[in-house]
Formats: C-alpha cells, sequence, structure tokens
C-alpha cells in the first residue's frame, strides 16, 4: 500500500527543535562537570616537582579560575568554530581522539541495534498472533532470560566459550588489523561477533515483550476486524493492518532506549577491550580529562537526540495523523 | 419457496472463558431472502452482534467455536469452509459494517487505499484502476469532492462521514448480503437517518439483501420487510414487519415495543417510558426454561419446564413462547 509523504515542514520544526535541547545538554553537562572535584591540574599538585605557583599560573592560563559561565561561553564558542579541546592527558585534540573511536562505537552499537530489530519484530509479531502457544511461551521464556542476565555476564560467558574454549573468535578487539582486502573485513567482523551479539539480544529480548504487547493491543482492534472482513487473508492482515500499526509504539521505545544502549555499550567495550567512546570515556574519566570527557558525553548526547529525530521523522512515516499537525 | 439466500439453523457460538462456557450464541434460526432487508432486534448482550460475526466467521477462536448448527449460504454450510474459501465469500458476497465508524478504519493508511484493497483483490484491477473505483463508490454513498477525498486519511473524516466510507467500503464488489451491525448507534440521530436513507439507497440500486442488526424499533418499522427478535442468544419473535407491530405475540416483543418513546403520548401526559424491568439472564448457565421467564409478567410454571418451540401463529410469523 502507498505510503505518505513527510512533510518537509514537519521535519523542518523538529531540526530547530534539537537546537534548544542540545543547548541545554550542553549547560547541564558543563555545570556538572565544573561541580565535580578534580581537574587536569590536580595530579601537578602531588608533583613535588612543580611549585604551588607554577600550577596556579597554569590555571589562570587556562581559565580554570573563570566563574562557570564564562567557561561555558568560551567552550561553546570554540566548538562552534569546530574547536573541541585539547586533552592534556594524550596530548591531543579532543576531536582527533573522538573521530578516532566513534567510527567503531556507531558500527557496533548501529549493528546491535539492526539484529535487535531484525530478531524482535518478526519473533514478537509470530508470538502475539499465537498467543500462548508453544512458540509464543518459548519466546517469553528467552526474552526473559535475555533482559534478566547483565551484558557484563553474557559477554563474559561468550568469551569463555567462544573464545577460551573453543578459540573460534578473537576476545580482544583489535584496532590495528594488518590485512588487507576481504581478510581486513573478515577479521572487523570476527572480533564485532561477540560484543554485537551480546548488546544486540540483550536489546531484543526486551523489544519482542514490547512488540508482542503492542500487536496483542492492536490485534484486537475494530479496524483489524474490518480488515479481516474484507477477505485479503491473514497473512495480509497481520503485515498490512497490524504490525505498521503497531510498530508506532515500538519506534518509540527503541528511540528512548538508545542513551539506555549507549551506556551499555560503555560497559560492553570494556569487557571485548572494544576501542570505541565508551573505553574512551572511562580512561579519560579514571585521568581527569575534563574536556575529553565534556567532548565524548556531548557526543553521546547528540547522538540520542539524533536518533530521536529519526524517531519522530519514522513516526510522521508511520502515523499520517502526527505528520499533518 | 425459493431457497433462501442465507439460512442459519441452530447456530451456537459458545466462548470459553475462566468461569465457563458462555452460550452468547445458543441456537439462532434465521433466513434471509434475496433482496430483503431483515431486522435482527434485541438488546445488549442477546447475541446479536455474534450472529452477524459468526456468518463471516468473525469470531477469535479460541475463545469462541461453533457449538453446532449451519450457516448455509445459497445452500452451502460456511462453517467447515477452508480460510481460503471464507475469504473468496467476504465483502465479495457478504459484507459487513460496524456499529464504531470511528474506530473501524485503520488510521494509517488513506480511505482510498483501504476501499481500492477490496477492490483490487476481488475484482482483479490494478491498483490505479482500483482508486478510480474507489473514487466512484465515495461519489455513489455521497461524499462531496470525491476525487480529492480519496487520498485524506481516516481522521480527516467526521463519524458520519466515515460511516458512509464503510458502505462505500463494503458495497465496493456488490455484495449479496450487507450485515450492518448497529451502523448508526454511534452516530448523532440527524446523521443516523441519512445513512439509513443512504442504505435504502444503495440497496435499490445493488438489488442486496440487507442484515440490519439493531436495538431501535423505530428503525426497523421504517426499514424492514421481515424481523427476527431475539433475547438471550436465542430468536424468540419471527415475523412479517406489519405482523410485528401490528399483533406481537412474544411479551419480550411487547415490552420492546412499548418501550419506543412516542412525542405525542410521553410529553403531554407526563408518563413514564415503560420499561422491562430486569436484566438478561447470565448466559454461563442460562435457566433450563423460556429464557425471559424471570422478567415476564405472564410467567406461569411450565414456563421453567424446557424451552418453548418456535410455532406458527400466522404466515410467516414465529413465536417462541407458550401463550
Amino acid at each position: 500500500m502507498q505510503v505518505h509523504r513527510v512533510s518537509r515542514q514537519y521535519v523542518i520544526r523538529k531540526l530547530l527543535i534539537m537546537i534548544p535541547s542540545l543547548l541545554g545538554i550542553s549547560i547541564v553537562l558543563f555545570s556538572l562537570l565544573a561541580m565535580a572535584p578534580g581537574d587536569p591540574f590536580d595530579e601537578l599538585a602531588t608533583n613535588p616537582a612543580v611549585p604551588p605557583e607554577v600550577r596556579a599560573a597554569l590555571r589562570a592560563k587556562f581559565g580554570l579560575d573563570d566563574p562557570v559561565w564564562m567557561r561555558y561561553w568560551h567552550w561553546l564558542i570554540a566548538l562552534l568554530q569546530g574547536d573541541w579541546g585539547f586533552s592534556f592527558v594524550s596530548r591531543m585534540d579532543v576531536s582527533t581522539l573522538i573521530m578516532q573511536r566513534l567510527p567503531v562505537t556507531l558500527v557496533v552499537i548501529g549493528a546491535s541495534q539492526i539484529l535487535a530489530i531484525a530478531v524482535a519484530i518478526p519473533v514478537g509479531v509470530l508470538a502475539a498472533t499465537r498467543p500462548y502457544s508453544l512458540f509464543d511461551q518459548i519466546a517469553n521464556t528467552f526474552a526473559f532470560i535475555g533482559f534478566s542476565l547483565p551484558t557484563f555476564f553474557t559477554g563474559l560467558v561468550l568469551i569463555l566459550v567462544f573464545s577460551i574454549q573453543l578459540d573460534w573468535l578473537p576476545f580482544v578487539y583489535r584496532a590495528d588489523i594488518s590485512a588487507t582486502g576481504w581478510e581486513f573485513y573478515w577479521e572487523h567482523i570476527k572480533q564485532s561477533i561477540m560484543p554485537v551479539t551480546v548488546l544486540g539480544l540483550f536489546q531484543g529480548a526486551a523489544l519482542v515483550r514490547f512488540v508482542r504487547s503492542s500487536v496483542l493491543d492492536v490485534i484486537r482492534l475494530d479496524y483489524v476486524t474490518t480488515a479481516r472482513s474484507k477477505g485479503i487473508g491473514e497473512r495480509k492482515v497481520i503485515t498490512r493492518h497490524v504490525v505498521r500499526n503497531a510498530l508506532i509504539p515500538v519506534v518509540t521505545l527503541v528511540a528512548l532506549q538508545m542513551p539506555i544502549v549507549f551506556s551499555g555499550a560503555v560497559v560492553t567495550e570494556q569487557i571485548f577491550r572494544v576501542p570505541g567512546i565508551g573505553s574512551l570515556l572511562i580512561t579519560s574519566m579514571l585521568s581527569n580529562d575534563t574536556p575529553v570527557v565534556m567532548g565524548v558525553t556531548f557526543v553521546s548526547a547528540c547522538l540520542v537526540v539524533i536518533f530521536n529525530l529519526i524517531a519522530d521523522i519514522l513516526y510522521g512515516w508511520l502515523d499520517p495523523r502526527i505528520a499533518y499537525r | 419457496m425459493a431457497e433462501p439466500l442465507l439460512d442459519i439453523r441452530g447456530l451456537k457460538t459458545w466462548f470459553k472463558t475462566e468461569d465457563g462456557m458462555v452460550r452468547a450464541v445458543d441456537g439462532v434460526d434465521l433466513h434471509i431472502d434475496s433482496g430483503e432487508t431483515l431486522g435482527v432486534v434485541g438488546e445488549s448482550g442477546c447475541g446479536k452482534t455474534v450472529t452477524a460475526r459468526s456468518v463471516l466467521k468473525l469470531i477469535d477462536m479460541p475463545p469462541g467455536r461453533f457449538e453446532a448448527g449451519q450457516i448455509l449460504w445459497k445452500g452451502r454450510d460456511l462453517i467447515p469452509l477452508e480460510a481460503s474459501e471464507m475469504n473468496s465469500i467476504r465483502a465479495k458476497e457478504i459484507a459487513i459494517i460496524f456499529q464504531e465508524p470511528m474506530t473501524s478504519l485503520n488510521p494509517v493508511y488513506t480511505v482510498g487505499d483501504q476501499i481500492a484493497e477490496v477492490i483490487e483483490l476481488h475484482q482483479k484491477l490494478s491498483r490505479k484502476q482500483a482508486l478510480v473505483a474507489a473514487a466512484e463508490m465515495l461519489r455513489l454513498v455521497n461524499i462531496p469532492n470525491p476525487q480529492r477525498r480519496v487520498h485524506d486519511y481516516p481522521h480527516q473524516f467526521s463519524g458520519g462521514m466515515r460511516q458512509r466510507v464503510m458502505i462505500a467500503m463494503a458495497l465496493s464488489c456488490q455484495p449479496k448480503l450487507l450485515i450492518a451491525d448497529e451502523p448508526t448507534t454511534a452516530l448523532d440521530v440527524t446523521i443516523q437517518a441519512q445513512i439509513l436513507e443512504l442504505m435504502q439507497e444503495m440497496k435499490d440500486r445493488f438489488g442486496m439483501a440487507i442484515m440490519l442488526i439493531t436495538h431501535a424499533m423505530g428503525v426497523v418499522a421504517e426499514t424492514c420487510q421481515r424481523v427476527t427478535v431475539m433475547y438471550a442468544g436465542l430468536v424468540v419473535e419471527e415475523a412479517p414487519v406489519e405482523a410485528l407491530f401490528g399483533n406481537p405475540r412474544h411479551p419480550y416483543t411487547q415490552g420492546l415495543i412499548r418501550s419506543i418513546p412516542r412525542v405525542d403520548r410521553s410529553a403531554a401526559k407526563k408518563q413514564r417510558l415503560e420499561a422491562i424491568a430486569g436484566t438478561v439472564p447470565n448466559m454461563l448457565e442460562p435457566p433450563p426454561g423460556c429464557r425471559f421467564a424471570a422478567r415476564c409478567k405472564f410467567a406461569m410454571d411450565i414456563c421453567n419446564q424446557g424451552i418453548p418451540p418456535l410455532k406458527e401463529v400466522g404466515t410467516g410469523h414465529f413465536v417462541r413462547c407458550v401463550l
């Protein structure tokens, strides 16, 4: 059946709303980090070779003694000019550091979300069309197990089985693969399988339950009976008249879960040593590398906002009642 | 006599619930001839809707199941039919419209798409031709500006207009029977009259039969040739419309007719509207005898000893009462 077009006005409106939300998020993040104890020069305090006057001079030079709002203002102006700050620990631009790590995280998170959705929609729909059948009960049981087990546990189990016992997959994610051509991709796929599976199935398990209940809600609505009375056959009734409507709340859930996915990725990246922004965040936090912490959290915030925008557009596409308003 | 178009014989549609079997339809007999309008009346919960949905097998199974009986469509029993055979009858030969036009259309597709879906399937037309035919159907049901409205979504239509869309969809394959399950109950009075008039007009145009389910006796008097009165999952009286209103035989029918508000009487004389006391019996364990006995002012001992049979009291006039 025909799918309607989302109006350009709707998309532009949603894009404009992103600006104040990002500003608000950056203010909150910046203030929180300013309130947190410790800054990049704390380490110098314990270093006897650095006299306190030098430390004070450094702080003054980098503007750390300025009031918070002034520091934020400097940070924002610099950011708008493409300058994300400088990492005192790695002695690199924050943007370079993030750009090194971001693609890996995006690939892992993207692939795991695709896996989660690809598993959850068919399983959830099938389970809902045969409620309380054997398939439904098996799917429910696995979904329960799936989202009850934390990723750090399933991750370790997978490593134990597939890396240590069977020795099929590498358990440390390497960014410096020297192979070329097909082998390069093959190595990347091999080392991504476990992190993607762990994250994807964890997300997928929660989604299965949600898709199932959403389909069950839709399947008893009047227009589904209307669709049945047309004689188009049960399969088309489900795919055309049930699934699309049932997906509308699922899109919300997927978008709302993005922050959880990011924090899940932080844990998973630690287990599999994936050099993504999650592990960058943790190392920079441990070393009081405030500009990097600010940069990484702001990038994650941007990604979450962008995913919400995508969800809004999908929403308008799935449900004409929204895009017309 | 010619074979009726639809002949329901002893139909029992029961539902399994946690409390036991609910005998929603418990032995219904009714028939409809080609081109006639049959009214099916009775209060809420008496099994009218379940009977209607049973005809198209739109009952969820489980929990529902056909316990007994036959649904003969042009002499062929629909109950044992495969899903695919049933689908070739749905919309093409028997169409249905529902009580709630606000929720009966899928909100995410244009009305044109939803009408064209039926036409495409049963008349083997291309999507483009089907959309043209859909616009034509919208014109027939008096929706202004059909060429443009065909691309609108259900939320852009009012309740009455949506019921017109439902009628357009139901009639798009020229079915032989239209089942209208309380088509005007959810609409306000002026719109009700328009929808009934439209159904009459469409009937004259396409020559189909109508099974009009309602609890409004006034609607029945105006539109139907024959009436079947249902009570607690059973037919209690069946008669041509004049006989039913002129000489109602079952105490329940008499009560229904007396409960029609009459402007000339009640308002002027400040009379109270007459109601039938009590409620429909619990269909988990219906009483063994006449199901109306508990509310009937003529009830006798014999009424509680077995369900009375339908007996003929006039030409085409049957009643399930010992009186």
